[in-house]
């Protein structure tokens, strides 16, 4: 069995034995186990990176297996300069979300824990499949369990928001799965996502296949204007929903635009980069602002998120490798600082159960160590320099200029309320007098709260200080892909 | 010229025989002893399954009766399945049955005839065989609807049912008649023979294919001649609506391959332009009715609907311009729709059976209320099977759907790709109303607070069969083979 299997089946395995032997009458055992197994599908996943060659666009650490013969399909696992980190970034988050989730979830403890390190171990498959239709099952089969978190732990409106997750994402894949099955069909009976780079497709089925992988893929991102699932979800889901939400699902889309619409539909990728552009200054510039009004503070970070992905689906489709390696580097800088911020709320919440930012009001007095971490954090989604939040945003602005000045200049903009909105939040919620009795009886975080924001702390500045090792490590896979798109395939 | 070589129709005999003998023996037990029906017939479930598999697996063609009765690998395995989900029906439906006094010998007898029924449709190589076989099938499922002979409700279900059925019936073989005065044979390879040369009056045999078509989506339930489905779903007790919905349905898509294919592959372009038609209907109207339904067996029955649909899409793609290069594909795909359709069917029904306790049969959703947290476990189950019937994966109820769509893609032909994104779309419907069962089970407060306490036979194979549900998701390669050679074989043959 291949590294890549371990770094999948270990928290599936172990969170279906959670859901199956799992007794609320023992959730300390159940959240020892669950911290575990979440730790040790982190430590599996660390040999790719260390033994990652950086000088190959290949595939590594590959395995294939014949899996359904009928339809050829393969049981295909790789991991490139662009997915690997993600590999190690989904296995991180599901640490930090055991150690979020321990004392806050009391009832149903091992469905919780069982669900987060299925999910987990679905979203690595999802990064890792190179077969097609093995991708759609791991990505679509994250839904179940991400349904289930946010209907049974979510707050007052959780149905809605799950139904609304739910209904949009499948109707999104559902017209990828078609593609994928004609892709199948037009490549002679194959689900090889690599053979399918190289096939070559008619300018009108292009097309089509560029439409159905954008349905899929932009509602995942989310792009404007198919992203108001997103609000409610992050709204409602409790704070290891809306961590793995953020940190990790939304860069499932992304990570399609890469490894599907791109290389796949090159041709139809270029003629309708315009759009996918338009679309995402549309998320930097309008949903930017309308974070500015938000008194929800989950709200605020939920609309910042869909600002942020903006930059990656901007520094995609500007077809240069300060943009693409840049939009990557956003995604994986926006998985830590998006996930910190919503721990950041949750522990907020914990105390006081509300998300409103009228709520609070001088939280630095009475929770001093918490506020050190909040406004790292608060500054990391600025993009200030030094921060993992500075890079990506600066190289895809840099890639944008090469491109067309005026481009940079609107996604320039983005910085700007960028930092409004969050800035005024943390002027709002940590500064000034303390606003109330709920403020006046907060207590300081507590250790477990201290090591999970350490921990995210310490990614986000190696990553804003020294981000080398994440360009090193995606930089001939970037190349290597853009030489892809500029080729046509038309015949 | 035809032999009567008996060995082709020995399980049809062994099922004969052991129906009259537990009819006998069922005579001299009390309701205390009535295990020992219940043991023979569900041995003799066994025998006859293990004797169709072990013909599926020679994997050789026979005729039989004077080439009345063919016993071909699809023959073979449709019976196998089909005795499979009679066995586990009635394992289902006995605690059930047991505690509302229903558990009489009628049951297991009538229970027997109706396989025997389908054993003879899925083997029927003659018109007047399949019809007699339909008919065994129907009468013994009218009677089983009406079991229940003090229950308002179950009566005006087994009446319309019956009604209903028998002007299918009717259509059917008058629709059979025509074909015979048209081809002037009984024989479905006779008549497959005589339309291929092309010499018989078009216009007689359209008229009669009509009638035929419209007669077989009656027993399939599609629209637009699905109007018995919700009320007999609902109306029969939950322990019939299991025999209804599972078994015969293989039997239905046996016939439906029997007569269509085997009989009438060269009117393919007539008869697909119809099964299009229907299902689109069904797909339409079945997802669309489910929503508003608030009891969950007329809910199951819209699904069956909308689900009878992707069958005949499946169905539907056969034949492209003439050419059948692609008719294994979608038939097996077809027939690999059908078999995961009843698996998942028989869990879904045989889990309300389980939850209904004497004088409470926990057939609206909101009795589902709060599952999750009474017992996780049938929870669960449910869920697996809800989340296969939407089609997600890695349940089997995807590979179905994905093969289903496979079929209409290869056909090249533009419009059907544009169906399959139809067809997809109606199933993100579809997922709303399979999701509400989950929502409804995981996210709403309990009504009743006790756990529930069942016999654990029942409880361990409801898991058995979650457990495939979810298996053949994981590893659906097996059963998609055997789809494939059943039909290949059936084709070629």
């Amino acid at each position: 069995m291949g590294l890549l299997s371990v770094a999948i089946w270990l928290p599936i395995v172990a969170g279906a034995l959670l859901l199956a032997l799992g007794r609320d009458e023992h959730a300390g055992a159940v959240r020892w186990a669950a911290l575990l197994a979440a730790i040790a599908s982190f430590v599996v996943t660390l040999p790719l990176i260390t033994g990652f060659d950086t000088t190959t666009a290949a595939m590594q650490f590959q395995e294939n297996l014949p899996w359904i013969s009928r339809f050829n399909v393969r049981y295909h696992l790789g991991v490139d300069g662009i997915s690997v980190w993600f590999v190690l970034l989904t296995a991180f988050i599901t640490v930090i979300v055991v150690i979020a989730g321990w004392e806050v979830i009391t009832k149903r403890v091992n469905q919780y824990m069982g669900a987060f390190l299925l999910l987990s171990g679905l979203l690595v498959g999802v990064f890792c499949a190179v077969d097609g239709l093995l991708f759609y099952v791991f990505f679509e089969a994250t839904l179940i369990p991400m349904y289930i978190i946010i209907g049974v732990w979510g707050g007052p409106n959780r149905v809605y928001a799950a139904f609304k997750f739910f209904l949009y994402t499948l109707l999104g894949s559902l017209l990828m799965l078609v593609a994928l099955v004609y892709l199948y069909v037009a490549s002679g009976g194959s689900f090889d996502i690599l053979a399918w780079h190289k096939l070559p497709l008619p300018a009108h089925v292009q097309l089509l296949l560029f439409l159905a992988f954008f349905a899929a893929f932009s509602v995942k991102v989310p792009m404007w204007p198919v992203h108001t699932w997103l609000p409610d979800a992050h709204v409602e889901a409790p704070t290891g929903g809306s961590v793995v939400l953020a940190a990790i699902m939304l860069k499932l889309g992304a990570y399609g635009f890469l490894r599907f619409s791109m290389p796949i539909t090159p041709d139809a990728s270029r003629e309708w980069a315009w759009l996918v552009i338009a679309l995402s200054l549309i998320a930097v510039i309008y949903i930017g602002l309308v974070a500015l009004v938000q008194q929800d503070m989950k709200k605020l970070v939920a609309y910042s998120s869909i600002a942020h992905m903006g930059f990656v689906t901007l520094g995609f489709f500007i077809f240069n490798e300060l943009g693409a390696a840049g939009g990557i580097v956003q995604m994986i800088s926006h998985g830590f600082v998006s996930g910190a911020m919503f721990l950041c709320i949750g522990v907020l919440y914990d105390r006081v159960h509300s998300r409103e930012i009228a709520a609070y009001g001088g939280v630095v007095n009475t929770m001093p160590r918490f506020t050190v971490f909040a406004v790292f954090f608060a500054m990391a989604n600025c993009g200030l320099p030094g921060t993992a939040g500075f890079v990506g945003e600066w190289m895809v602005i840099l890639g944008a200029v090469k491109a067309n000045f005026w481009l940079a200049l609107l996604a320039a903009t983005g910085l700007i309320s960028g930092a409004a909105y969050t800035l005024w939040m943390v002027k709002r919620v940590y500064f000034g007098a303390v606003a109330n009795d709920h403020v006046k009886a907060l207590a300081d975080i507590n250790g477990r709260e201290f090591l999970m924001l350490a921990l995210l702390a310490a990614a986000v500045l190696w990553m804003g200080v020294y981000p080398k090792p994440f360009t090193d490590v995606m930089q001939v896979s970037v190349t290597e892909l853009l030489r892809h798109v500029a080729t046509s395939k038309l015949q | 010229m035809n032999p009567m070589n008996w060995p082709v129709v020995v399980p049809e005999i062994v099922l004969l025989t052991m129906a009259g003998v537990i009819t006998l023996v069922d005579l001299w037990v009390t309701d205390a002893q009535r295990r020992v029906t219940f043991w023979l017939t569900q041995s003799t479930l066994v025998l006859v399954g293990l004797m169709h598999l072990g013909r599926f697996a020679d994997g050789s063609t026979l005729y039989g009766m004077q080439g009345l009765m063919v016993a071909d690998p699809m023959g073979h395995l449709l019976a196998f399945f089909a005795a499979l989900a009679m066995l586990v029906s009635i394992a289902y439906a006995q605690a059930y049955l047991a505690s509302r006094d229903m558990l009489k010998g009628e049951y297991f007898t009538l229970a027997l005839f109706v396989y025997l029924g389908i054993s003879v449709m899925v083997s029927a190589n003659n018109f007047l065989v399949v019809y007699l076989g339909l008919e065994l099938m129907s009468l013994s499922l009218y009677a089983l609807t009406a079991l229940r002979r003090d229950h308002a409700v179950a009566i005006e279900a087994a009446m319309k049912y019956f009604v209903l059925g028998a002007l299918a019936s009717g259509f059917l073989l008058y629709g059979l008649s025509m074909m015979y005065g048209a081809t002037g044979s009984l024989d479905l390879g006779e008549v497959f023979k005589a339309i291929a040369t092309g010499r018989i009056n078009k216009e007689v045999l359209s008229f009669g294919l009509v009638f035929v078509v419209a007669g077989l989506a009656f027993k399939l339930g599609a629209v637009p001649f699905h109007m018995w489905v919700p009320d007999v779903y609902q109306g029969a007790p939950t322990a019939v609506t299991l025999l209804i919905g599972g078994a015969p349905k293989l039997a239905a898509f046996a016939i439906t391959i029997r007569l269509l294919v085997d009989g009438m592959s060269g009117l393919a372009t007539d008869w697909q332009q119809m099964l299009v038609v229907m299902a689109v209907g069904s797909l339409l109207v079945g997802n669309l009715a489910a929503i508003a339904q608030s009891n969950l067996k007329r809910m199951l029955a819209y699904s069956t609907i909308a689900q009878m649909g992707f069958v005949l899409l499946g169905l539907s793609a056969g034949v492209v311009g003439g050419n059948t290069f692609s008719a294994g594909n979608a038939y097996s795909s077809a027939m690999f729709y059908v078999v995961t359709y009843v698996l998942t069917t028989l869990g879904t029904f045989g889990l309300i059976l389980y939850l209904s306790t004497q004088g409470f049969e926990s057939e609206e959703i909101t009795d589902l209320a709060g599952l999750a947290q009474r017992s996780p476990w049938v929870a669960g189950v449910m869920t697996v099977f809800m989340f296969s019937l939407a089609g997600v994966p890695p349940l089997v109820g995807f590979y179905a759907k994905l093969s289903i769509l496979q079929a209409l893609v290869s056909t090249n032909v533009p419009a059907d790709v544009w169906l399959a994104v139809f067809a997809v779309l109606m199933s993100l419907i579809g997922a709303y109303y399979y999701l509400r069962v989950v929502k409804v089970m995981y996210f709403d407060a309990p009504q009743h607070a006790e756990p529930i306490r069942r016999s654990s036979g029942v409880s361990a194979l409801l898991a058995l069969n979650g457990a495939a549900v979810l298996l053949f998701g994981l590893l659906p390669g097996g059963l998609m083979n055997m789809c494939r050679d059943a039909i290949v074989k059936a084709l070629a043959g």
